[in-house]
């Protein structure tokens, strides 16, 4: 993403390793990477705690920028009160979704949830389309055009506050599960809602606060992706993504997510990388990732920091 | 699933096992079937080639969508990659007959075998995924076989796509749709038999048995692995039938045709038509090609209403999609065949029906 037409020239350069473009990629896919870390978060959240597989988180991300750029265009808000407003819309979203759609379904067998979800995502996109266009819009520059040298490469200021604010919001995670009263419900209902129920933790409360949380979060990811490129519905792309890096991690970790957001990101430029310097097949950014979720679920489906499910009769 | 009583008439007490393995529950049954194949051998004459070209189409989707309710419906196994299997069958069926001359009226069920091949293969993490990971690991197949279409020239014509040659069966050509709706009537009769078969056969209990708790049916002597993966095979069979009919009826395959939005319809199709219930696949596709036209009448009306509402059609028919998906599964989530089951019982118990 950085620098996109520096990399094309130097395809030319033939079988010599080009560690310039090498070390660029690398630090694309970090960037990147944990922008998947963090959508993936959201996604294992609902995961963990409702045991509902959103298939529309891709969607929610690309609403949340939607709905942002709606309020700084159209209402010429500030960027910053634009932000907050669509943050309250995304939240109450959110909540909505899971009160109206997930909630009939719970106890439903696992194809029922899914393939609402993924009825949710056609909807949303077909929507949005509707509502908003089918063409990339950009917003106003808000972090300035300026680049920032690191060990000699040329980074935009957008990509470091992206950096950063990917940070800032995996914190926020860590300090709200491990400190907070809230945060402690939702890892006891994750743990077992029986138990948790019976010590007088609402389930229905956690169940629309952990939709709610993701849905937030999904809008933080999507604005930033939408100052870095441009909003278009084709963001809804890393919806699918999230899945290789889910399975990597295990989908049931927080922390493996980021990790495994992190490995997604830094394989699609490697295989980007080497692809297009040796084998020059062509197209392996989208699909490498895929090759290595089906690895992964043949040897390890729990994934790297999953808990193992045992069976017992 | 929950019971619905199945009334019969008096007198039928079915003292044998084969007698309640019967294809027909009762003769009406029977009798309606054939009498609704029959009709259909002669609506060419009535209808025109808008009605039949929509009726050749539910006949294609309505296979695929019965392959995928054996693996969906029968086994348990969730899959998001059926189209993928559906596009194999129609660049297959092309392939053949483009490289080897092979008629394309032979090519047709040959797809369906090269495609069960492929199914199985990409069935095998089937032996040891189930639920989500498994539909994770299908949706990955969905996207590697999408890149393969539009990668192997050789096989699919890249970018480009690929002709089909016209059916040719006993030196006729099939090139009108008239003839061509014997030809896919000819195999929705052959699949929805089949089928219908397999469920009462020892291989089709295995099926349903796995779905209905896996620990049992392998301790009692049902191999998990071969059963999951043949049923992969089965599902893909039918979906490569039905693309390689597709593909000759359009002549021409090129790989936008087969995204992941089509896997999703197939299983919009089992879950509206009923999962596990053969005539349900029917039901199903008939019910998602129609829903579109149906859309296309209402905005057609509500234009009237609203003044510019004829450009969203495009948007509003894929919204109908994603709607009707959430609907069912929220206030029928046993499909439409369960609807009709409900109104047949309470006509048959009339007076008394609760």
């Amino acid at each position: 993403m950085v620098q996109a037409h520096a990399r094309k020239n130097s395809w030319l350069g033939g079988v010599k390793m080009n560690w310039d473009l090498l070390f660029q990629l690398m630090i694309n896919g970090i960037i990147v990477g944990l922008l998947y870390g963090v959508v993936a978060m959201c996604f294992v959240l609902i995961y963990k705690s409702t045991q509902v597989v959103n298939f529309a988180q891709g969607e929610f991300l690309v609403l949340g920028a939607w709905v942002c750029w709606f309020f700084v265009m159209k209402w010429q808000l500030p960027f910053v009160l634009a932000f907050i407003f669509a943050m309250g819309f995304m939240t109450i979203f959110g909540i909505l979704v899971q009160m109206v759609i997930l909630r009939p379904l719970i106890g439903e067998p696992i194809i029922s949830v899914i393939m609402v979800t993924i009825g949710l995502s056609i909807f949303m996109q077909a929507l949005m389309n509707w509502v908003f266009g089918n063409s990339a819009e950009r917003f106003p520059s808000v972090f300035g055009d300026e680049t920032v040298s690191i060990g000699g490469l040329q980074v935009e200021t957008a990509y470091l506050m992206s950096l950063v604010l990917s940070l800032f919001v995996m914190g926020l995670f860590y300090y709200f599960f491990k400190f907070s009263r809230y945060g402690l419900a939702m890892r006891a209902t994750a743990f077992n809602q029986q138990v948790a129920q019976s010590l007088g933790i609402s389930v229905k409360q956690v169940f629309a606060m952990a939709w709610a949380i993701s849905a937030l979060v999904s809008c933080i990811a999507g604005v930033v992706l939408g100052l870095v490129n441009a909003v278009s519905n084709s963001l809804a792309i890393i919806g699918i993504k999230v899945f290789p890096a889910v399975i990597v991690g295990g989908l049931d970790s927080i922390v493996g997510a980021v990790i495994g957001g992190v490995i997604i990101g830094l394989l699609e430029n490697l295989a980007e990388f080497f692809d297009g310097q040796f084998f020059h097949i062509g197209n392996m950014y989208t699909v490498a990732p895929f090759y290595v979720l089906i690895i992964i679920l043949m040897i390890r489906p729990y994934g790297l920091f999953g808990t193992k499910d045992i069976e017992r009769i | 699933m929950s019971h619905v009583p199945h009334p019969r008439p008096c007198g039928d007490f079915r003292t044998s096992y084969s007698a309640d393995t019967s294809l027909f529950r009762t003769k009406v049954e029977g009798w309606t079937v054939y009498l609704g194949i029959f009709a259909l051998l002669f609506t060419p004459l009535f209808f025109n080639d808008f009605y039949i070209s929509q009726m050749i189409l539910i006949g294609i989707y309505a296979i695929a969508a019965l392959g995928l309710n054996v693996l969906v419906g029968f086994t348990g196994q969730i899959s998001l990659g059926h189209s993928a299997f559906f596009g194999f069958g129609a660049f297959a069926s092309a392939w053949l007959n483009n490289t080897t001359g092979i008629p394309v009226f032979i090519c047709i069920p040959l797809a369906g075998l090269m495609t069960t091949a492929i199914g199985m293969i990409f069935g095998i993490p089937a032996a040891r995924l189930k639920g989500l990971y498994l539909a994770i690991a299908t949706l990955a197949s969905q996207f590697i076989l999408q890149d393969f279409f539009s990668r192997a020239d050789w096989f699919s014509g890249g970018a480009y796509g690929s002709a089909a040659e016209v059916v040719n069966f006993l030196g006729i050509d099939l090139d009108t749709d008239t003839k061509y709706f014997y030809l896919v009537l000819f195999w929705v009769v052959v699949s929805f038999l089949a089928v219908s078969n397999l469920r009462r056969s020892r291989d089709g209990r295995a099926l349903v048995a796995v779905r209905d708790h896996y620990l049992s049916a392998e301790i009692m002597g049902i191999n998990l692995t071969r059963y999951r993966i043949m049923s992969f095979g089965v599902s893909s069979f039918f979906a490569g039938l039905g693309g390689a009919l597709y593909a000759h009826y359009l002549q021409y395959v090129s790989v936008e045709g087969f995204t992941i939005l089509l896997s999703i319809q197939f299983l919009a199709m089992i879950i509206i038509g009923g999962l596990g219930s053969v005539s349900g696949s029917l039901l199903g596709a008939i019910f998602i090609l129609l829903l579109p036209q149906f859309m296309e009448e209402v905005a057609s009306s509500a234009a009237m209403v609203f003044e510019g509402i004829e450009q969203s059609k495009a948007y509003i028919k894929e919204m109908s999609v994603g709607a009707v998906i959430i609907l069912f599964l929220i206030f029928e989530p046993e499909g439409l065949i369960h609807r009709w089951r409900l109104i047949r019982a309470s006509w048959k118990l009339y007076p008394f029906s609760h």
